[in-house]
């Protein structure tokens, strides 16, 4: 039963991560946190046999979300220094 | 006031507890498929002839619900350019030069990236994936490729151009099915081919290509506006 320990270790990873990226002062590493839940997830869905739906999840959740994401805090942060 | 907000809060806590708990404990899962999934696992594969069984559901059998979707991701591109195009032909200023190591390594793998994206959609109906997922990998090697080479100015005609062309061929595909086969996007148009091979399914692969160069190219469009709005504000005296 190794798939079952491993989804069991993998979903523990990504509620902690889920807390750090809740939890962080700085929010770059926030945004990595959310980035890594979903890298995690699209391993989970793999086990669960939707691979599908993982590859989804890898591309979207873990490489455009943080991307969009760091591009608009770098935005965020010309603005406060501006101001 | 605080007692009673708090008490009431406690409330609402335990009558969702209460229901959850209802709905775990009386929940068994079912053995089967239910029977409209049945129909798809057994007949999808003859009536459409595509391996994957996921893209035969996604592509034909709730073909309309695919359309929908691409066109509510091209009125959130529409709309993210419309809120952050300010002014046309403004220069970018060539912010400072990336490291060797990242231009380097992006001159080798953006290429094949988008080649994984394209091998995705065009695969969607022999292996997982499809034109969303193929899509999204072409939109992550832009992101590499906007991040890897700063100064360079891109232009938004050939992604709008790519976009505009794949979404009024896959309308105009699907209306062929109305005039040529059963109904709208049905896939019958095409020859179906032999069961596995890459020229099979029908229309499939045509449709989940085109589905995959325009999702593509609207994720693309979406994190050009967000470089581009960046660039704008570096300049000096803006």
């Amino acid at each position: 039963m190794i798939p079952i320990l491993l989804i069991i270790i993998l979903a523990i990873i990504m509620v902690v991560m889920a807390l750090v990226a809740i939890h962080h002062k700085n929010l770059q590493v926030a945004v990595v946190a959310s980035g890594i839940i979903s890298l995690f997830a699209s391993v989970i869905y793999v086990f669960l046999a939707a691979p599908d739906v993982a590859i989804t999840e890898a591309s979207i959740g873990s490489a455009l979300t943080v991307g969009i994401f760091f591009y608009v805090l770098n935005k965020i942060r010309h603005e406060d220094s501006a101001n | 006031m605080k007692i009673a907000r708090t008490s009431f809060l406690i409330v609402v806590v335990l009558a969702l507890a209460w229901m959850f708990f209802q709905l775990f404990m009386h929940y068994d899962s079912r053995e089967g498929l239910n029977p409209v999934a049945r129909y798809y696992a057994e007949q999808g594969p003859d009536e459409t002839g595509a391996a994957n069984l996921v893209t035969s559901v996604v592509v034909t059998y709730r073909g309309l619900d695919t359309l929908g979707e691409v066109t509510i991701l091209f009125l959130t591109a529409a709309i993210i350019g419309i809120l952050l195009r300010t002014e046309r032909g403004s220069r970018l200023k060539p912010v400072r030069e990336n490291s060797e190591f990242l231009t380097t390594a992006s001159r080798i793998l953006i290429p094949v990236i988008a080649l994984f994206g394209v091998y995705i959609f065009l695969n969607g109906h022999l292996t997982p994936g499809g034109g969303f997922q193929g899509g999204a990998v072409l939109a992550s090697s832009f992101i590499l490729l906007l991040m890897a080479f700063t100064g360079r100015r891109m232009g938004h005609r050939i992604l709008d151009f790519t976009e505009s062309i794949s979404g009024f061929s896959f309308v105009l595909i699907a209306l062929l099915g109305v005039v040529l086969a059963a109904g709208f996007l049905d896939n019958s148009i095409l020859p179906p081919g032999r069961f596995g091979t890459l020229f099979s399914a029908g229309a499939i692969p045509l449709i989940y290509s085109l589905i995959g160069l325009k999702v593509g190219a609207e994720l693309s469009n979406i994190i050009l506006e967000l470089n581009q709005i960046q660039g704008r504000d570096d300049e000096p005296g803006s």
